[in-house]
C-alpha cells in the first residue's frame, strides 16, 4: 500500500518520534491506555473506542496522542442498501486480506433508534468466523443519531485502528439509501453493494449513491437477476459523461467466487481521486473542523433562547430578512454564545 | 463540544448448541428500547467467542440465553475466560431454562445474576441499568 507524495513519509522515524512526544497525553491514565494501544492490546483498543465515542477526556487525549500515527491504513468503504449483503461481503473479504497477510480492522455502523436512543449492532453476527483471528479486530458502532450513513466517531475509529497497526480497515456503513455518501470521505476504496432485485435501469440511473463508487460489486451473483442488475449498471456507466469509471465485478458469497478478483481490484483502484489518503492529514483536519463547528453551531442554535434570536426568527419568518443576512446573523449570535 | 451521552452497551448471545432464540431476541429489543446499544451475536458462539466480543466491543453487561441445558459448564467457562483476560468486571448475566437449584453454582462460578423463564422484561432492563451505574462509577 503506497504512501502520500504531498507529506513527509510517514514512517520516517526521527519525524514521528518528536510529534509522538509532542502529543502524549499528560494524563496517566490516557498515557498507559495509549502505550497499550500501540501494541496492539485489544482490550485497550476497545476501551480506547468508548472513550473517543463518549468524548471523554481521555477519548480526546487520545485522539490527539495519535495523530502522528495515522494515515498508514488502506480504508475499504463497504455501502448499500439494508439486506444487499454488505456484512457478508465484509466477512468473505476479511477471508481474503487476512490470507493476503494483512491485519483487518472492521468498523460496523448500525442505526440508533430515533425514539430511545437504543440500537441493536449485528453486523458481526456475519463475520463470526473471524472473531478469534488475532489479526482481525471487529468493532460495531452505533449511528447515534448521525445522519450521513456513518456515525460521528467513526472517523476518529478508524484513526485508532491505524494507529494500533490495522493496515486495511472496512467501514461498513448503515443501510444506506440513496444519499448517505460520508463514505466518500473516509475511505480510500468505496465498494456499492448492488443485490439483484431491487430496482431498474431507472434506479440506476439516479444520481447519488451510485456515483460515489469505486466498484459497484453485484452481490449475491448466484441468484437469478444478478445477469440483468449487471446489465442495468453497465447500461447507466455507458452513457456516464462524469469522470472516473468505476468496475463492476460479480461475488456471491454463498459460492465462493469473486472475492479474489474484488481484492485484486481494490488493490489495483485508481488514484488520484479523493481519497483519505491523497487528501492528505491537513485536508482532513480542515474537513473535520468544519463538519464539528457546523455541529456545534447547530446544536447552540437549538439550545439557545434569548431576545435577539426569537427577533431574528421572526424577522425571517414574517418575510422582513434574506435568508443570506439571517444566517449571517445566526452564525454571529452562535459564536457569541460559546465564546 | 455537544456532550456525547454514554450508553449502556451489552453483548447478547447463546452459547452452545441451543438454537431456541425467541426469548433472547425479545430481551433484546427490550434493551433497544430501553436505549441500550446491543450486540446481537446470534446463536451456536462459543464461550471463547463470546469472550473475545465482549472485550472487542467493551460491554458492561455479557447476557447468555440458555434453554437446552449446558448452562453449567458453559457459564463456568465463559467465567473462567472472562477472568484469564482480566475482563471479569463485565458483567456476566445468564437466562433461559435454568432449574433453580443450579443458580447458587451458576452464582459461584461467577454469574452476577439468572433471569429464568418467566423473568419480566422490565426486572431485567432495571437490573442491567443498575448495574452499568455501578460499574461506571467503580
Amino acid at each position: 500500500m503506497d504512501t502520500p507524495t504531498a507529506e513527509p513519509h510517514p514512517d520516517a522515524p526521527d519525524l514521528r518520534a518528536q510529534q509522538r512526544a509532542a502529543c502524549d497525553p499528560a494524563d496517566p491514565a490516557a498515557q498507559t491506555l495509549l502505550m497499550r494501544l500501540r501494541q496492539g492490546d485489544r482490550r485497550s483498543i476497545a476501551r480506547a473506542i468508548t472513550a473517543i465515542e463518549n468524548e471523554t477526556e481521555t477519548g480526546r487525549a487520545i485522539v490527539r496522542a495519535i495523530q502522528p500515527d495515522i494515515g498508514r491504513a488502506r480504508v475499504i468503504g463497504i455501502t448499500g442498501a439494508p439486506g444487499a449483503g454488505k456484512s457478508t461481503l465484509a466477512s468473505a473479504l476479511i477471508g481474503e486480506l487476512l490470507h493476503r497477510g494483512h491485519r483487518v480492522g472492521v468498523v460496523a455502523v448500525d442505526p440508533s433508534s430515533p425514539f430511545s436512543g437504543g440500537a441493536v449492532l449485528g453486523d458481526r453476527v456475519r463475520m463470526e468466523r473471524h472473531t478469534l483471528s488475532e489479526r482481525v479486530f471487529i468493532r460495531s458502532l452505533a449511528a447515534r443519531g448521525h445522519l450521513g450513513g456513518l456515525s460521528r466517531a467513526v472517523f476518529k475509529v478508524v484513526d485508532v485502528l491505524d494507529a494500533a497497526g490495522f493496515d486495511a480497515i472496512l467501514v461498513e456503513t448503515v443501510g444506506a439509501g440513496q444519499s448517505e455518501v460520508e463514505i466518500t470521505e473516509l475511505a480510500d476504496t468505496r465498494l456499492v453493494v448492488c443485490p439483484p432485485g431491487l430496482g431498474d435501469d431507472v434506479q440506476a440511473i439516479k444520481a447519488g449513491i451510485l456515483e460515489i463508487a469505486d466498484i459497484l460489486v453485484v452481490s449475491k451473483a448466484d441468484l437469478p437477476g444478478a445477469d440483468r442488475t449487471e446489465i442495468d449498471l453497465r447500461f447507466m456507466l455507458s452513457n456516464r459523461m462524469a469522470s472516473g469509471q468505476p468496475a463492476i465485478m460479480r461475488v456471491s458469497a454463498a459460492n465462493a467466487t469473486g472475492i479474489g478478483e474484488l481484492a485484486d481490484a481494490i488493490d489495483a483502484s485508481p488514484r488520484g481521486r479523493e481519497t483519505r489518503r491523497a487528501t492528505g492529514v491537513r485536508e482532513r483536519t480542515r474537513r473535520f473542523l468544519a463538519q464539528e463547528t457546523g455541529n456545534l453551531v447547530r446544536a447552540r442554535l437549538l439550545a439557545v433562547d434569548n431576545a435577539e434570536l426569537n427577533a431574528l426568527i421572526d424577522a425571517v419568518a414574517r418575510g422582513e430578512i434574506d435568508h443570506a443576512q439571517a444566517l449571517a446573523q445566526a452564525a454571529r449570535i452562535a459564536a457569541g454564545n460559546w465564546a | 463540544m455537544i456532550a456525547a451521552q454514554r450508553r449502556i452497551r451489552v453483548l447478547m448471545g447463546k452459547p452452545g448448541l441451543c438454537g431456541h432464540d425467541r426469548g433472547i431476541v425479545l430481551v433484546v429489543m427490550a434493551l433497544r428500547d430501553a436505549g441500550m446499544e446491543v450486540i446481537y451475536s446470534g446463536r451456536h458462539n462459543s464461550p471463547e467467542s463470546l469472550v473475545e466480543v465482549a472485550i472487542q466491543e467493551d460491554v458492561d453487561v455479557l447476557g447468555v440465553s440458555i434453554l437446552a441445558g449446558g448452562h453449567l459448564a458453559l457459564c463456568e467457562r465463559i467465567a473462567r475466560l472472562l477472568r484469564e483476560r482480566n475482563a471479569q468486571d463485565i458483567v456476566l448475566l445468564a437466562g433461559g431454562f435454568i432449574p433453580p437449584e443450579d443458580i447458587p453454582k451458576l452464582k459461584a462460578f461467577g454469574v452476577k445474576e439468572v433471569f429464568r423463564d418467566g423473568a419480566k422484561l422490565d426486572d431485567i432492563v432495571r437490573y442491567i441499568e443498575g448495574a452499568a451505574a455501578e460499574r461506571a462509577t467503580a
